[in-house]
């Protein structure tokens, strides 16, 4: 297994020393990351079939990174400023459990609480719709704090003491289960790790599938220039309501996958701080870039777990690095690619 | 009628807090077109300066401490202010809007960490002592204590002689030519950086000053405290209007007086809602008034180039 990573990563780096990364001819073809991120994450899966840590990291990689394609789908197609994004993460995961409750399938009470959180952002839309820049950076702030102060005083659904969050049932098999295949034990995660990736690897698709489409492109050209875009005959207010639901949507499913995952929600797992973390992800890996969402993801969430050391300063360390990207690199680590029209 | 008189001391006093922390925003943001968003941790600093400072000198008399408070927290906050824009805004000036406000963010996360980890038992909420002479008057059968009266006394005083500075003296005068049309300004021989300076020096010592009156009135000082007072700070500066230094006066009261509501009277009116809501009242109120006046009430001057 070991031998399998590292020659794998033995041939990404040849091909990386001899060509600058982002005109890798092979990484622009559209299926390879994701079955990059797939080999690797299954390698490391069987490898550490029985270690839960591990896999719970991977898991939380995983959910972070499909919320950071919805907010590349929000903040880096076509410009909205979402820091309510831990706010709709927790819708994700409230509706999931509220939904549990009712004799639904898993698959749909996901899909379920994704809608539920793409309705809840329909609220504020229209505000965003109104406002720009700072404006608009305020009004998602303010949802974020008000979503969480609103948990924490509402009794109904369990306060600040959180949630238990029941587990899922797929195909009559009960994921919190624990496994054994023939003589080898495996943890009740790697279920979790093939929904969670299953989850990261269809939104991926489709994110790129919006890029490369004419719709993505009608999404940049609303970022770049509304007032353009405008007079070219271009409905900015349906195409910034479809970018925002739609990322919100994404944003909702990973949070109710990630419930099911922690087994617990509650309103400190919400808080304004994690909606920085998450923009944080796309700020370090470079704005608009999806490819570069899952190395950024590495670095803000496994370095912090595994320099133990460090875990207390881990904020700290977040912020000055995120300060330092931002004066130094201020388009990020991997600046998303122009647009080339010849593929 | 005396529980009215006590709701309205409370919304005015959370509101000359509220008032001094959106004057800071709204300052930075009318000469420099940047969300300073570190401003509420500066205001948290300060307040840790001050307790500090009263841990340096015990057992004087209290004038002396809250001289000593005021100006320990004063200088540091103006300190860390000039920092802020001298390797933060400065340099970061071309970004876009975006990456300045991650940067003043990511900034408040470094102040407000640092004081959580390195000030002796900095996670937990300190005690500020009661400095403050604390008779209360009677006005019929309404007491209205006496350190109240002082700290709103003062915050109207400090917001005075602010807009004394900018509208009278000639530092005034070169910020508010910064504020219209740098360029020119600086055509004109104003030293820009040293103004810009000095906007965040005096920017932050507002900060400070809200932070030290916080600090007398709820006699406890916690290092994430800054956070929400940040946000509502800038809350209220949006909906008053940005770069209108009145515009963040009055947004400030009315964000406190909109807490007061949904704290006391919305309560007692209806039973069903707890006080515990008045949070989320209060950002749901700022939420819907920007979708009906998007640029604030006293909306800044925009004009689009197109």
């Amino acid at each position: 297994m070991i031998i399998t990573i590292i020659s794998l990563l033995f041939v990404f780096l040849r091909i990386k020393a001899t060509l600058p990364f982002n005109q890798l001819i092979f990484l622009h073809e559209p299926k390879t990351i994701p079955v990059l991120i797939t080999l690797t994450t299954l390698c490391i899966t069987v490898y550490f079939h029985n270690t839960p840590f591990v896999l719970l990291m991977m898991c939380t990689v995983l959910l972070y990174a499909t919320v950071c394609l919805g907010l590349t789908i929000q903040l880096g197609f076509i410009g909205i400023v979402n820091f309510a994004a831990a706010a709709f993460f927790g819708i994700g995961g409230y509706s999931s459990v509220i939904l549990s409750h009712y004799p639904i399938p898993s698959l749909i009470i996901i899909l379920l609480s994704g809608l539920i959180s793409m309705l809840f952002s329909g609220l504020l839309i229209f505000p965003v719709l109104k406002t720009r820049g700072h404006y608009a950076a305020l009004i998602t702030i303010a949802a974020g704090i008000l979503f969480k102060n609103f948990l924490e005083v509402n009794d109904s659904l369990g306060g600040s003491q959180g949630l238990q969050t029941p587990s899922i049932h797929l195909l009559g098999f009960d994921f919190n289960n624990a496994l054994s295949l023939g003589e080898i034990d495996v943890s009740f995660y790697v279920p979790y790790i093939l929904l969670c990736l299953s989850v990261f690897i269809s939104t991926y698709l489709i994110t790129q599938r919006i890029e490369k489409s004419w719709f993505g492109l009608t999404l940049d050209i609303v970022r770049t220039d509304e007032t353009a875009a405008s007079t070219f005959g271009i409905a900015i207010t349906k195409w910034k309501v479809t970018a925002f639901l739609f990322g919100n949507f994404i944003i909702g499913i990973a949070g109710s996958v990630y419930a099911s995952v922690t087994g617990f929600i509650a309103p400190n797992n919400f808080t304004f701080s994690d909606s920085l973390i998450m923009i944080s992800i796309i700020i370090l890996g470079g704005i608009g870039n999806m490819r570069s969402i899952i190395p950024a993801a590495l670095i803000m969430i496994i370095v912090p777990e595994k320099l133990q050391f460090i875990q207390e300063y881990r904020f700290l360390l977040y912020a000055l690095l995120i300060i330092g990207v931002l004066l130094f690199r201020p388009n990020g680590l991997f600046p998303r690619p122009i647009r080339n029209f010849n593929q | 009628m005396d529980s009215l008189l006590q709701y309205l001391m409370n919304g005015l006093m959370l509101g000359i807090i509220y008032a001094m922390v959106a004057v800071g925003f709204t300052l930075f943001f009318g000469t420099l077109n940047v969300i300073q968003f570190s401003h509420g941790d500066v205001l948290t600093l300060g307040s840790f300066a001050g307790l500090s400072a009263l841990s340096i000198i015990p057992n004087q008399s209290s004038w002396l401490s809250i001289l000593a408070v005021l100006v320990f927290s004063l200088v540091i906050s103006a300190i860390i202010g000039m920092f802020i824009a001298q390797f933060l805004i400065l340099p970061m000036r071309e970004a876009p809007s975006i990456n300045v406000l991650l940067a003043t963010l990511m900034f408040g996360t470094v102040i407000r960490e640092s004081i959580r980890l390195f000030y002796p038992d900095g996670a937990n909420p300190k005690r500020f002592p009661s400095l403050l002479p604390s008779t209360r008057i009677a006005i019929g059968s309404f007491t209205l204590p006496f350190d109240n009266l002082i700290i709103l006394a003062f915050g109207f005083f400090i917001i005075f002689l602010l807009s004394l500075i900018i509208n009278k003296t000639k530092l005034g005068l070169a910020i508010r030519a910064i504020a219209q049309d740098s360029e020119t300004a600086r055509l004109m021989g104003i030293p820009f950086n040293k103004y810009v300076l000095l906007t965040f020096i005096i920017g932050s010592v507002l900060a400070a000053f809200a932070g030290v009156m916080d600090a007398f009135y709820y006699n406890e000082i916690s290092f994430n405290m800054g956070l929400l007072l940040g946000v509502i700070g800038f809350t209220s500066a949006i909906i008053g209007g940005l770069g209108n230094i009145y515009g963040a006066i009055l947004g400030g009261f009315l964000f406190a007086f909109l807490e007061v509501i949904g704290g006391s009277l919305l309560p007692s009116l209806v039973p069903s809602i707890p006080s515990a809501y008045k949070d989320v009242f209060a950002f749901t109120m700022v939420i819907i008034l920007m979708t009906i006046k998007p640029t604030g009430l006293l909306a800044e001057k925009l004009s689009e180039r197109v």
